[in-house]
């Protein structure tokens, strides 16, 4: 196959070289990342500015492909699930919740899981929501210039991560959510030490309130800035924290009401524009703050029923339900969960006599967040691309996969 | 399911029956088959219609349905948030896999942007061709790459700028 060959196919690459050819004397086109410390990971952005004016940005994604989706195709369905751990691999938990579900309900047995399985499912889940957003924030104060936001919330994330590691034997990549169950049931006295854990963290929420949510600077530096309006956001496919932000209440885990979450009580948090106007970096900010209180809450009562009703018994097996081989007819199936960073999607298509699949095309939240940067950063100032960037919380492994 | 018949009547009004090929329902999940030539007609149909109103374009992805079949496949699972219903569409292209003429598809990337990106996705893995794209480069892969490395008859290259990487 030669390049020749290919040309008709070349036509929007060529175009693309051309504009960038032949922008005016006064532009200048510069190049952020892909090693630039507030592009949140391998992102490169080619910017065409006019002098401090960014008049459009250009997104490069690809450097961290892994081909996730070709991998799926070569091997059976429970040894996919570390690799879907390596997508968004700050919420890992999520990743593999939303894959097993996937696979659960193909299979027919998502009704059968015991509850028990399925409440520490949501606790890990929630816990891995927690240490997602606080990273977002963490990060968020530092690409504009708070520093120590970031050390108290690495600080917190650190108790969680030390937790599912005690869980499932690894910090981040856990392959702990297993299809039909789990790798194993929480260690003796987790439920202790994540109670402990809770009634240590609620207390920080205020302080963390009074650092940044509050913080003079701050405000200034994200309210009014890069406003998505809803339908704006609608039409690109964003979702997630970035959607309700523009004050459109869209939770999948009310909407699909998947797992046991019809069970607990929690409030969907939106922007409300209270600092500038619905949709801006600051509204996207406060709905991660607010969700971490909902996580919260989702995490009290969950540890409610384990240590209540679901307690442990000796003759409780996680992998009592978890299929030798995953047997499915030829069928193709589209399974949508929602992730720290929004919708979370999966779309198998599988074949008969085989536990391979046939196809399996990942959705990430963060690509589709991502998307819209061109539409949100026209005409705005280069230090503010930073402050939007930021704050639509991506993550590299996901967009590229 | 209620919406999934209501959506055939709809479309068999507006379309004069015209618009869906076949209808999958052996799935958990029911497909619409859809006249490649109506594609875009139909979605912004479902997108404005006040009982459809599928204003979420959750995810585009394209299937190689095997080498034997010499067919690919592009799904859409569209998603309206006001109703909180879904609906999967299919368009199935044949094809011979010459690499000088790719499956054409046409862009919903005028009804959503969503299927901007999604559909250079499915450009640059599967080499779907999406007619009337604004910008169909390759997005994940390196634009000078060559081949679409989804497909299920792709074989890895010998060498990549003349360095060897087998």
């Amino acid at each position: 196959m030669s390049v020749e060959v290919n040309r008709p196919y070349q036509e929007a690459q060529e175009a693309y070289e051309a504009r960038l050819a032949a922008i005016g004397a006064e532009e200048m086109v510069i190049n952020m990342g892909p090693q630039h410390p507030s592009t949140h990971g391998v992102l490169r952005l080619q910017l065409v500015t006019d002098g401090e004016i960014v008049k459009e940005v250009i997104p490069h994604v690809g450097y961290l492909h892994r081909c996730f989706e070709k991998h799926a195709e070569s091997m059976n369905y429970g040894k996919t699930i570390p690799f879907t751990d390596r997508m968004d691999y700050l919420a890992s938990m999520n990743n593999s919740h939303a894959f097993v579900m996937g696979v659960e309900r193909m299979l027919g047995i998502d009704q059968k899981i015991p509850k028990r399985i399925e409440y520490i499912r949501v606790l890990v889940c929630e816990l891995n929501r927690i240490a997602s957003h606080l990273i977002a924030i963490g990060t968020y104060g530092i690409d504009i210039g708070a520093f120590t936001p970031f050390m108290w919330c690495f600080r917190d994330r650190e108790h969680i991560m030390n937790m599912l590691e005690w869980a499932s034997g690894s910090r981040m990549l856990y392959n702990y959510i297993w299809v039909g169950g789990l790798f194993y049931d929480l260690p003796v006295g987790f439920e202790a030490r994540c109670g402990e854990f809770v009634r240590y963290f609620k207390p920080k929420l205020p302080e963390l309130d009074e650092l940044l949510t509050a913080n003079q600077i701050f405000i200034s530096r994200t309210a009014n800035i890069g406003v998505l309006p809803a339908d704006v956001a609608i039409n690109y496919g964003c979702s997630g924290p970035m959607l309700r932000a523009s004050g459109v209440k869209w939770d999948l885990r009310r909407t699909d009401e998947y797992s046991v979450y019809p069970e607990l009580e929690f409030e969907i948090p939106i922007g409300k524009g209270e600092m500038g106007h619905v949709g801006d970096c600051w509204d996207r900010f406060k709905v991660r703050v607010d969700e971490i209180k909902e996580s919260v809450r989702i995490i009290e009562q969950c540890l409610e029923r384990l240590e209540g009703p679901l307690k442990r018994t000796t003759d409780f097996d996680p992998r009592a339900l978890v299929p030798k081989k995953v047997n499915l007819k030829a069928q193709d199936y589209y399974v949508r969960a929602e992730n720290p960073k929004g919708e979370l999607g999966f779309y198998f298509v599988t074949q008969e006599k085989t536990d391979i699949p046939k196809r399996v095309k990942a959705r990430g939240p963060s690509f589709n967040n991502l998307s819209v940067l061109p539409e949100l950063s026209k005409g705005i100032l280069i230090a503010d691309l930073v402050a939007i960037l930021g704050s639509i919380d991506i993550v590299l492994g996901e967009v590229d996969r | 399911m209620e919406i999934f018949t209501r959506v055939q009547e709809l479309l068999a009004i507006a379309f004069d029956k015209q618009a869906i090929i076949t209808v999958e329902q052996s799935g958990l999940q029911p497909a619409l088959v859809i006249h490649r030539e109506k594609l875009a007609a139909v979605c912004l149909f479902l997108r404005d219609h006040e009982e459809t109103y599928f204003d979420f374009l959750s995810c585009i992805s394209a299937v190689d349905n095997g080498v034997d079949a010499g067919s690919f496949s592009v799904v859409y699972h569209l998603a309206s948030i006001p109703h909180q219903h879904q609906l999967t569409l299919k368009v199935i292209v044949e094809n011979d896999r010459r690499s000088d003429n790719l499956p054409v598809v046409p862009t919903v990337s005028g009804v959503w942007r969503t299927a901007d990106w999604h559909e250079r996705e499915a450009f640059d893995l599967m080499g779907i061709y999406f007619e009337g794209h604004p910008d169909l480069r390759r997005i994940l892969l390196p634009e000078d790459w060559e081949g679409y490395p989804l497909r299920k008859d792709y074989e890895e290259a010998e060498t990549y700028h003349g360095i060897a990487i087998k």
